[in-house]
């Protein structure tokens, strides 16, 4: 084990050239913009409520959405039940679809006129207050349950099928299958999902003013906007975007070191089957929890805006081929960079911490000091306008890249665990490695990695509105541009477009890459 | 590489555009553009006459293209930027990116117009826009509304126009009292967002009974949608305007063609397209008046602006004071 060298393979070369790249995307803008700052930054007690307020919702939203997520895997894990794979991608509906969107689908439910609040005044009770940190969990809850399902989802199929034979050959129940598979794997997912959803959270602006109640939920993405916008002061809002890299840095390093890389060891990747589980009473309920709480807000966005989808303008039609564009350009960059990355850490002896919270980092960055500082950087060179699509599909992939980081880790860690030795052993190396050994292994990872990476691109708004171009736009800013000319209506059809577009990506990606393993 | 390029050929494609016919770039707020904003109607209008061609940029919103101008600096390529407001004047000008366009016009603004830099072609006024079916008496004012359990939807003065004129609006019309309106106001508020779509998407889910929005809000529903009962509550405090401006810039290669613009903004081919594309009054009646339906709109008794060279400063003040009541 210990004899084998660490070769520079150009695998490992391309693999350090995205870490580079990476580097670059994070450092550059924020250089600019200090570069371009006028008066020296500095930062006030505002900001600093700021930054507490933000790092007590995320950590209680990624607590929540982690806590609730292991149940729900669990019970998708193990039962077999119609309508499985459905849900399963449902489950990652809410995660693409844009802020203002699945807030709305929330309010329908949640809010002061919504379907609870309207039952609750059937027996005589007082509609309920969503506004407020409460409100904000909520959000989060639904939009990240999902990812954090998915994620943990996948360690439970990464178990392999004959541990799960051979302990019920040993007449293991539930809670020694626990004990000896279950938990194992857990600790090592469950800081990654943890993480990963910290750091979303973290970032998130939109969902915690329209739900936060006002100024007291302030974000630092929030004091960024006005350091930008409102004051105009390009230093402290690369200051504030420093500070929000720098805590997502620590949490992904306080992560990473707690989270123990696991080799189960080879199985003959068969279909799961499980004979430690009994009556299913308990999973069948909170299945159908979940499913309510996610199914039902969405329902109601279908419900509003199915009617108008087939009736839209044709520029938003065209605006929805752009964005399917720059989904599938920004999935091919995302999964290739996280495939290079992931092989990166797995071989690295030294620093492999390092690379792996970089590549997570970037979802602390700020969109709108990516997008500022990439602008003050391509201005003297070309036309920012005319690059907006391209920079899109890059910055989008570049923020969905923690996911597949998050998948594709685990899984090359494995494979390379359990087939590495064999396949170093046979003289495999490159392609045919890759061919062979890697890629039916990572098929499922991959597929979920590329669903994922292509149905947020679909979804975001980031960058694409700073460098908009009234000919060039993507469907989520089409919706924002309907919304502005108070087409609420026809906004809600592009809302459900965007919803359908994505959830086909994903599932058409995630879908090729699952096989057999798992239906 | 790929990017060098993608860049290298649309510098060819641009230079091949500018050697047929001179180009006019026009910056502006990303509603402004969009096929149901007035841009399509103007860039038509207008280039049936300049034997140009008019290149419309959209960048976010008033504030965000104020951002815009300022980080491109002197070497922006816009010749125009169109889109800022009364509140934004000031700091644009200090830039000293702009350049007087000297031109003047019969503007039938509730104020009169001074500045030789800017020029308006609309204009508003801010409102708490509500539904007629739902709410029979709506507050007079921001004490009444204060003292009722109403709730409302308000934007936040630090990511959107509409929050700032709020803000302005508050501290205009009460001064030093300010700070106990917003905190009387406080436990009125169910949330604030972040633009101006968040809120009235809520008001219009049932979330509030009213939404920070233009006393021209209503318009769009009854002409668009026959649609009435969408209505601006009138406040006995009068209502602040926002007063929508166009500039040229200073270092703009095409200064014939940009004041030419401008002269065409203030024209009746431009003022007709306003009042039901950008929903807002045009800076100039058209010959043919306003459309059917703007006379239902509730005329203010009393227009507050802070000037220009104020409203830096005064904003300042009022965010810290709008924090400090809020986040009590």
């Amino acid at each position: 084990m210990a004899d084998r060298a660490f070769k520079i393979t150009p695998l490992i070369r391309a693999g350090f050239g995205a870490v580079l790249l990476l580097l670059a995307l994070i450092i550059v803008p924020l250089a600019a913009l200090l570069w371009r700052a006028e008066t020296p930054a500095a930062l006030g007690a505002a900001d600093w409520a700021a930054v507490r307020f933000t790092l007590l919702q995320a950590a209680i939203s990624a607590g929540i959405s982690v806590g609730l997520a292991v149940p729900v895997a669990r019970a998708l894990a193990r039962r077999r039940f119609v309508g499985r794979g459905l849900l399963i991608t449902l489950l990652g509906a809410p995660f693409i679809l844009p802020v203002i969107v699945a807030v709305l689908g929330l309010l329908a439910v949640f809010g002061r006129s919504g379907i609870l609040s309207t039952m609750l005044g059937w027996i005589g009770l007082p509609p309920v207050h969503i506004y407020g940190l409460h409100g904000v969990v909520l959000a989060h809850v639904f939009f990240n349950l999902p990812l954090a399902t998915r994620l943990i989802l996948q360690g439970w199929l990464a178990i392999p099928a004959e541990r799960f034979r051979l302990a019920a050959s040993l007449g293991f129940g539930s809670r020694d299958v626990a004990r000896v598979l279950e938990y194992p794997m857990l600790r090592s997912t469950l800081p990654g999902a943890f993480m990963v959803i910290f750091l979303i959270c973290m970032t998130s602006f939109a969902v915690v003013l329209a739900l936060g109640g006002g100024p007291k939920a302030t974000t630092v993405e929030l004091a960024i906007y006005q350091a930008f916008r409102f004051d105009f002061d390009l230093g402290r809002a690369a200051l504030l975007a420093g500070l929000q890299f720098t805590l997502g840095a620590i949490a992904a390093g306080v992560m990473l070191r707690v989270s123990v890389p696991s080799t189960m060891g080879g199985g003959l990747d068969r279909t799961v089957e499980r004979w430690d589980v009994s009556a299913g009473w308990r999973d069948a309920l909170l299945l159908g929890a979940v499913a309510l709480f996610l199914i039902v807000p969405l329902g109601m966005i279908l419900m509003d805006g199915l009617p108008y989808v087939f009736s839209l303008p044709t520029s938003v039609y065209q605006a929805a081929g752009r964005s399917l564009a720059v989904a599938m350009v920004s999935m091919v960059i995302s999964t290739g960079l996280a495939l290079l990355l992931a092989l990166l850490v797995v071989r690295l002896r030294r620093g492999a911490l390092l690379v792996e919270s970089i590549g997570y980092i970037t979802l602390a960055a700020s969109p709108l000091v990516i997008g500022a500082g990439l602008f003050i950087v391509l201005f003297p060179l070309t036309d920012p306008v005319a690059l907006a699509l391209p920079v899109t599909a890059l910055v989008n992939a570049v923020m969905s890249l923690p996911f597949a980081l998050r998948t594709l880790v685990p899984a090359v860690r494995d494979v390379e665990g359990t087939y590495g030795r064999l396949a170093d052993s046979l003289a495999m190396t490159g392609w045919v490695r890759m061919r062979l050994v890697m890629w039916p292994r990572l098929r499922r990872p991959l597929g979920f990695s590329a669903g994922l990476a292509a149905a947020l691109s679909m979804g975001d708004l980031g960058v694409i509105a700073l460098f908009s171009d009234p000919n060039g736009a993507t469907l989520p800013l089409q919706m924002y541009r309907l919304m502005a000319a108070y087409r609420m209506d026809q906004a809600a059809g592009a809302a459900v477009l965007l919803l359908g577009m994505s959830l086909l990506l994903f599932w058409v990606f995630d879908r090729g890459g699952r096989a057999d393993a798992d239906v | 590489m790929k990017t060098s390029i993608f860049a290298a050929g649309f510098c060819v494609l641009a230079s091949v555009a500018t050697a047929e016919t001179p180009v006019l770039t026009v910056y502006t707020y990303d509603s402004f553009v969009s096929d149901w904003g007035p841009g399509p109607a103007v860039e038509k209008a207008f280039e049936a006459t300049c034997g140009c061609d008019l290149q419309f940029v959209g960048a976010g919103d008033g504030a965000a293209l104020l951002a815009r101008i300022r980080l491109e600096g002197a070497r922006t390529k816009a010749d125009v930027v169109l889109g800022l407001d009364t509140n934004l004047t000031a700091t644009a000008a200090e830039t000293g990116l702009f350049a007087p366009s000297g031109i003047r016009a019969n503007y039938d603004l509730p104020v009169a117009w001074e500045d030789t830099t800017f020029v308006p072609y609309d204009w508003g006024y801010f409102a708490f826009v509500y539904d007629k079916t739902k709410l029979a008496t709506p507050p007079k004012g921001f004490k009444a509304l204060a003292a009722s359990d109403l709730k409302i939807v308000i934007q936040d003065p630090r990511s959107s126009t509409p929050g700032l004129g709020l803000l302005l609006w508050v501290k205009d019309a009460y001064g030093d009292e300010a700070p106990m309106i917003w905190e009387d106001l406080s436990d009125n508020i169910v949330t604030v967002t972040k633009g101006w779509s968040e809120a009235y998407g809520m008001f219009l889910e049932g979330e509030a009974d009213m939404v920070l929005s233009y006393t021209t809000s209503p318009a769009y529903h009854l002409i668009a949608e026959q649609d009435d009962t969408k209505a601006a509550a009138p406040f006995a405090e009068g209502h602040y305007m926002q007063i929508e401006v166009a500039a040229k810039l200073a270092g703009t290669g095409q200064p014939e063609l940009a004041d030419k613009f401008l002269q065409f903004m203030v024209s009746d081919g431009f003022q007709s397209i306003i009042p039901t594309t950008n929903w807002m009054y045009p800076a100039i009646t058209p010959a043919d008046g306003l459309p059917d339906g703007f006379e239902t709109l509730i005329t203010p008794a009393k227009s507050l602006l802070v000037p220009a060279g104020q409203a830096d400063a005064l904003r300042d003040a009022a965010l810290a004071e709008w924090l400090t009541a809020l986040s009590k």
